[in-house]
């Protein structure tokens, strides 16, 4: 296995949470928000940190930065520890928190770029390279002499993940890097970061609820629910495990007979009288069935609808909790 | 040409400073300060105006009695001098630490914790307050009129003790500014708790501490150092035995004082740090 730039082992972090109970009384209790993870990633690998809200991904994110200290358990990323070495790893590492800017609110974009290079301590040369790819890559030049707090949503992110970069980060963190964008900016946000991450030399580590976002952009797959792992493998593997599928729903001229149709497919919705159907794919693929239905009737309109992730994980939760959830990658 | 972006950092040329990144950040600090021209006029005006109303305080008391806890009125105006001037120079620079909170409350220091530097200074130099510089002018204005009143005589220690009694003072004040936001690590809303002894403490020291008793007095003038801030250094200036019987060699105790507390200071922002919740998501 080529080398480990992050491994953790028993990671846990608790919360004391206050509720007030009457009038001055309070009563205390522990949240465990992560309770035991165990993660190892080799350099260059591309990681989807998934659950739902409350899993506790974005703990884990930020105990892996120097953010927060952990409860308990060991935390190793490019040969640092975080809280302790928080300096030294921030160097090392590049952080894009969707929700939060790291950029100068009343500056313009290029200033921030600027000033990051003084705290990074970037080589001029370096920097001015780094920075004509990202503007070129991303499609900066519009706005670089704009404020940041007058940039769109989309811009800001582009923006961001420029400044997580031009140090030259091992390991790049992005907490939901595409939450809220519109669709071109998604797009663009997510081929920059494949053809980062393509590249193999950066690692990336990334939370999302993005279904395109995990399959365009990673390789392995960690689910997170309860602050414990899940499932670690790859997203066909997580597919497989829980039998989810990719659904085609047809309009049809002439009400659904009920025929069997084509193998690999399976009715899971009849609706408007029978004139639209729902298939669940197991097995045969969308181009089998439409041929098969066209030849049977007149075909109106054709979707495919990919698997919901949301639906994987979902079922995920449902489990009973068992030995057999911690599935080995 | 993509493969410059993806080079890790080799050349040694052209390579920031250790400080450059702090020195960049108050340059930034500054430059979007002065975006808002208007408002930051104002602001100068306005804190201009509240340190007057500081030493209209003093002179109105003089007003009922000659002599206030054995000193005269150019003897307090003196005192309060120090105390202002010090006050005001802690306040320039991390008077702002008061952000902290917002800081917290919007997860933002999260970002401060990710750069490869102190997050302490990387707070004091985004946060200098420009606009507060009228303070220090004007404290520094309170301070020549006092030592000409007092009729001062002047010898070379005096005039030392003149400059760094109130550099110190600064840092006493700022160790007690940042000993107090460290409380919002663990109480978000702290704000008033650590007013009581920014604020206070500079009340406190803009007059003699002889005017103060008991367990009050001991407390704030030698638990919390502030007699060291401007009431002993006065003394010596004005050649004034201190009426508590202290020895003289407490006038040039503030750097001792103030860096003890600055040691102080730093371990309880260390321990707070680590108690950091962040916000959700």
């Amino acid at each position: 296995m080529s080398e480990i730039v992050i491994s953790t082992a028993d990671l846990r972090k608790e919360f004391t949470v206050s509720t007030r109970v009457g009038l001055l009384r309070r009563a205390r209790r522990t949240v465990p928000a992560v309770a035991g993870v165990d993660l190892t990633v080799a350099r260059g690998e591309m990681l989807g940190y998934i659950g739902p809200n409350g899993a506790g991904k974005s703990t884990t994110l930020k105990m892996l930065t120097g953010v927060l200290t952990p409860s308990s358990g060991e935390v190793t990323v490019c040969g640092f520890r975080p809280v302790a070495q928080r300096t030294r790893l921030a160097r090392q590492i590049g952080v894009v928190f969707g929700q939060r800017s790291q950029l100068w609110w009343d500056l313009p974009l290029a200033e921030s770029f600027r000033l990051l290079r003084y705290i990074y301590r970037v080589p001029a040369a370096d920097h001015a390279a780094r920075l004509a790819e990202c503007r070129r890559l991303l499609d900066l030049d519009a706005f670089l002499d704009t404020p940041v707090r007058q940039l769109s949503l989309g811009q800001r992110m582009r923006g961001e993940i420029t400044a997580a970069l031009l140090h030259s980060p091992e390991v790049l963190f992005l907490d939901e890097p595409t939450i809220g964008l519109d669709v071109v900016s998604k797009q663009a946000v997510r081929a920059f970061l494949a053809d980062l991450g393509s590249r193999g030399d950066t690692t990336l580590v990334l939370t999302t609820h993005d279904l395109a976002d995990i399959e365009k952009l990673c390789r392995r797959l960690v689910v997170i629910d309860h602050g414990r792992v899940v499932h670690d493998g790859t997203l066909p593997e997580l597919h497989a495990r829980y039998d989810s599928r990719r659904r085609v729903v047809v309009d049809l001229d002439t009400p659904w007979a009920g025929r069997t149709g084509v193998p690999g497919a399976v009715v899971e919705a009849v609706e408007a009288d029978g004139h639209r159907v729902t298939f669940g794919l197991s097995g045969g693929t969308a181009g089998e069935l439409v041929a098969a239905l066209a030849r049977d009737g007149a075909l109106r309109d054709v979707a495919v609808l990919e698997p919901d992730i949301e639906d994987v994980v979902a079922r995920l939760y449902a489990e009973p909790a068992g030995d057999d959830r911690v599935a080995s990658r | 040409m993509a493969d410059l972006l993806w080079r890790r950092a080799t050349t040694p040329t052209g390579r920031p400073g250790a400080l450059a990144g702090y020195r960049q950040l108050l340059a930034a600090q500054v430059r979007s300060q002065l975006q808002y021209r208007a408002s930051f006029a104002m602001d100068l005006v306005g804190n201009l105006l509240l340190t007057l109303m500081d030493v209209a305080a003093v002179v109105v008391l003089f007003r009922v009695t000659p002599v206030l806890g054995g000193f005269t009125l150019p003897e307090v105006l003196l005192i309060s001098g120090l105390a202002n001037l010090s006050f005001s120079l802690c306040d320039l620079a991390v008077g702002n630490i008061d952000t902290m909170r917002q800081y917290i409350r919007t997860g933002r220091f999260d970002a401060v914790l990710t750069r490869p530097l102190s997050a302490l200074l990387q707070l004091v130099c985004g946060d200098l307050a420009l606009r507060r510089l009228g303070r220090v002018t004007q404290a520094v204005v309170v301070l020549v009129i006092a030592l000409n009143l007092a009729h001062v005589r002047w010898t070379p220690a005096r005039a030392v003790l003149l400059v760094v009694a109130p550099s110190f003072g600064a840092v006493l004040f700022g160790s007690v500014f940042v000993a107090g936001s460290t409380v919002s690590f663990w109480f978000i809303e702290s704000g008033e708790f650590s007013n009581a002894f920014t604020y206070g403490g500079r009340d406190f020291t803009a007059y003699p501490i002889t005017v103060y008793a008991g367990w009050f007095r001991k407390a704030f003038a030698y638990g919390l150092g502030f007699a060291f801030v401007a009431y002993y250094p006065a003394l010596a200036i004005l050649d004034k035995p201190d009426p508590l019987g202290g020895p003289r060699l407490l006038s040039w105790s503030s750097p001792v004082v103030a860096l003890a507390a600055a040691g102080v200071a730093a371990f309880i922002w260390r321990i707070g740090i680590r108690h950091y919740r962040s916000t959700g998501s």
